[in-house]
This record gives C-alpha cells, sequence and structure tokens, in this order.
C-alpha cells in the first residue's frame, strides 16, 4: 500500500517516560493543508509534532510522514520535517543570513537556495545583516520559519507559533504560513488561540487523551 | 547505490556538517568574544594567584607544568559551559535534533571548535608560564611542547563535547559538568603535565622521556573522539 501523504497515523501510542501521551491516535493530512490541533494542555499535541517529527518512538499502531514509516526510518523523516516550539532554535549573536545560511547548509541547501529563503520571508533587505538578538520577536519567527524553507522542510509542525508575538508579528505570521501553503508545504499547528489559528487553518481537529477527533474546517 | 559509494556520501555528509558547525560556533565566538575577554583573563588570573600563593622562584619552576594545565582544566569548563549554551539559549540544539544531520559531524565540529580555543588559551599560558615562573624551553622542548598541546587539547575537546551534550539539557549542568569532566580528564592532566616538564627540562628530566606520555595523550584522544563520534546521536536524543 503506497503512502504518500504527508501524514498518516492509525492507532498510534507513543510513551513519554512510561506514560502514554498519545493513546490511539489516527489521523491523515493532506499536502498543502493547514491543519489546527486543539485541546487543553497535556491533550498530547506537542507529543503528536514530535512524533511527526521522528523525535519519538512510535509504540504500537502505524505512522507514515511523507510516506517514510516512523517504525523504520525517523531519521529520514527528520531531514524532510521542520519542527518549530515555543523557541526559535536561532544563534543570537550570528546576523539573519547567517542564521539561515547555517541551517540551510545543514541539509546542503545552495547559496541560491538560502537567498531564496530570506526573500520568501522578506528578510532579504535591511534585515538581512541585522543580530538575531537585535530582532523583535516577530521578525525572529520570520528568521525561524526562513530557516525551514532554506532547510527544504515539507512539513512544518508548529507549537504555539503566535505565543509572544503582538498584533503585526502575528498577521506578517500568518501571511507566511498561508502563503508557505499555497506553495506546497504542509502544515501543522497547535494553539490554544482558536480565534487566529481557526481562521488560519484549512481543517481543524482536537487532541484529548491522547486521541485526535475530527472537527472538520477553520473557522 | 553501491557500498562504497553509500560510505563515501555519508563520510562527505558528515565532513560537511562537521565544516559548518565548526565556522559557526567560531563566527560566534569571534562576535561574543568569551575566549579573549573572559576565559582568557581567568586563566591569567588563577596563574598569577598561584604565583602569589606558592611565592617561590624555587617552587614555582618545579610546578610550572602542571599550573598549566590546572588552569588550562578550569578554563575547558567555561568554554565547554559557553559552547552548549549557545546551543540551548534558543532550542538550537533540538532543532539541530531535527535537522536529521549526521551527530558524528555536529560533535566532530563542536569538538574541533572547541580544540582551537583551547589551543590558542593553552599558548597563552605556556608563555606566561615561561614569564611568570621563569620556565626554560629548548628548541627540542619547544617541538614536544607543540606536540602536547595539541594531543591534550584534542582529548579535552573531545570529552568535553561528549559531556557537554550529556549534560546539555540536564538541571544543574552548571555543577553537574565539571563533577563528569574532571575526573575523566585527569589521565590528561597527568600526561600532559609529565610532558611538559620534560619539555621545560624541570628538574633535569630530559625531553626524551616525555614522548611517552605524549603516546598516552594520543591514545586518549582517539579513544574520545571516537566514542564521542559514535555515541553523540544517542546523546541528542536524550
Amino acid at each position: 500500500m503506497a503512502h504518500d501523504l504527508p501524514v498518516e497515523l492509525n492507532d498510534a501510542v507513543a510513551v513519554l517516560g512510561s506514560f502514554p501521551v498519545l493513546a490511539g491516535a489516527t489521523l491523515t493530512v493532506e499536502r498543502g493543508e493547514i491543519v489546527l490541533l486543539r485541546g487543553p494542555n497535556g491533550a498530547g499535541k506537542t507529543t503528536l509534532l514530535r512524533l511527526c517529527a521522528g523525535l519519538l518512538e512510535l509504540q504500537r499502531g502505524t505512522g507514515h510522514v511523507l510516506g517514510i514509516d516512523l517504525a523504520r526510518d525517523r531519521w529520514a523523516v527528520r531531514q524532510r520535517v521542520g519542527l518549530l516550539g515555543h523557541a526559535n532554535g536561532l544563534y543570537p549573536d550570528l546576523t539573519v543570513t547567517e542564521n539561515v545560511r547555517f541551517w540551510g547548509r545543514t541539509v546542503g541547501a545552495s547559496p541560491s537556495e538560502i537567498a531564496a529563503a530570506l526573500s520568501r520571508m522578506g528578510l532579504d533587505g535591511r534585515l538581512a545583516d541585522v543580530p538575531v538578538a537585535r530582532l523583535s520577536a516577530g521578525q525572529r519567527r520570520r528568521t525561524a520559519l526562513a530557516s525551514l524553507v532554506a532547510r527544504r522542510a515539507e512539513l512544518w509542525l508548529l507549537d504555539e507559533p503566535h505565543a509572544g508575538l503582538d498584533a503585526v508579528g502575528r498577521d506578517e505570521l500568518d501571511d507566511v504560513l498561508r502563503s508557505a501553503a499555497r506553495a506546497g508545504a504542509t502544515i501543522m499547528v497547535a494553539s490554544h488561540e482558536l480565534d487566529r489559528a481557526g481562521h488560519l487553518a484549512t481543517r481543524q481537529v482536537e487532541v484529548v487523551a491522547g486521541q485526535v477527533r475530527e472537527l472538520g474546517g477553520g473557522s | 547505490m553501491n557500498d562504497s559509494n553509500r560510505s563515501l556520501a555519508s563520510f562527505a555528509s558528515t565532513w560537511s556538517t562537521a565544516r559548518s558547525m565548526l565556522g559557526k560556533d567560531l563566527l560566534i565566538e569571534r562576535r561574543g568574544r568569551v575566549l579573549t575577554n573572559q576565559v582568557l583573563p581567568f586563566a591569567l588570573i588563577v596563574m598569577v594567584m598561584f604565583a602569589f600563593a606558592l611565592d617561590s622562584d624555587a617552587v614555582l619552576e618545579r610546578v610550572a607544568p602542571g599550573l598549566v594545565w590546572l588552569a588550562t582544566l578550569f578554563s575547558t569548563l567555561f568554554i565547554i559551559a559557553r559552547s552548549f549554551a549557545v546551543e540551548t539559549a534558543d532550542g538550537a540544539l533540538d532543532q539541530l535534533r531535527t535537522t536529521g544531520a549526521p551527530p558524528a559531524g555536529i560533535f566532530l565540529g563542536k569538538a574541533l571548535a572547541l580544540m582551537i580555543q583551547l589551543l590558542a588559551l593553552v599558548v597563552v599560558l605556556i608563555v606566561a608560564a615561561v614569564v611568570l615562573y621563569r620556565a626554560d624551553l629548548s628548541w627540542e622542548g619547544g617541538v614536544l611542547l607543540v606536540t602536547t598541546a595539541l594531543a591534550a587539547t584534542s582529548g579535552l575537546a573531545a570529552v568535553g563535547t561528549l559531556y557537554g551534550g550529556l549534560s546539555a539539557g540536564a538541571k544543574g549542568r552548571e555543577t553537574l559538568l565539571p563533577l563528569l569532566v574532571l575526573p575523566v580528564v585527569a589521565p590528561v592532566l597527568i600526561g600532559a603535565t609529565r610532558a611538559t616538564e620534560s619539555a621545560f627540562g624541570t628538574n633535569g628530566i630530559a625531553v626524551g622521556e616525555g614522548w611517552p606520555w605524549l603516546g598516552l595523550l594520543a591514545v586518549f584522544a582517539v579513544m574520545f573522539s571516537v566514542t564521542g563520534a559514535i555515541a553523540f546521536g544517542s546523546l541528542l536524543d536524550d
């Protein structure tokens, strides 16, 4: 059976220590979708994202990400997805360009791919040579997303991406995510900000007690 | 792809990651200047404090090699801590896990960056020892000293990167790191001190007597470099 969807989980179980945080999660995600993961704290949203990023072991059930079997080759999954948690994964002493170049090089991106990533996130102008330490929270998020583009991430897994951003930064982020989805990226967003992320999403699911429940289209 | 091509591709990918990490770490050091503005002055202060405490030219001349390497060891802890603090400050270590970059490349890149910084530190401390403690250095001793510095800093860098990675995500890592590193690097302290004594001709020891200690340092460096390159992936994941 061909598994060519970005995410296909069937009765997936993942544990943290000995506690099963995901207890039989089933989810499929189509290419180009922006899927909002809703749910209370501790429901398993972050664990679901980390499982899809190849960072957690699949204990039971089946799981394929970008066609790769999670039970067989999590390392290959990692090379094609981008996970952005509460932190941005940037080096404050380095400039925007140096950060994006570094992350691009980890997957062998060419200088033109790195320049394209900066341009796509609107970071190729006066911000290009500014150290990340001097950027606003929104500009740092954009730099982190540019790093995902430079890394050629096909599946973006974002955990509370709006946290810490002001209204302008949130609008900028939403524009960037919509444009990334139009360009072919698949995006999964875990968020408590239901109004904001609900408008952004093309589909919503709820994670409760380690299981996934379909809620339908975005609001 | 056959086996030899696959091995070649894997080596190329590891080396490319190592170069990226090395360049990034040295660039961060160049911007932050923590080595030159903080670690180096600290190491020099330690050397001067030893001079005040011992306050005898004869004693200082005798213990100079050990003091150089003790000051290096203490300073190494700061450099390791800094090397991993930049990775954890904004979650970059988590990002490194998700890139799927070869862990051996990450390890080698960070270890090489540490080694270069340690070498710079050791050179300054040896000059300080010659000036402060009036240590003598012949041409032949200089060759032994350079080789010793290379081998000892390689070993310290390998151990530092391995245990720095291990303690990076741990609670109380500031105190955990010295507890993990100092006992393990005891052979480096002993070997480098003995080899440096030979290089300085301390207590009439001949330069030739230092070379076997260099062998110990080389074995130590190779052993921890190989272990680190193999184990770093598991450390990052845990």
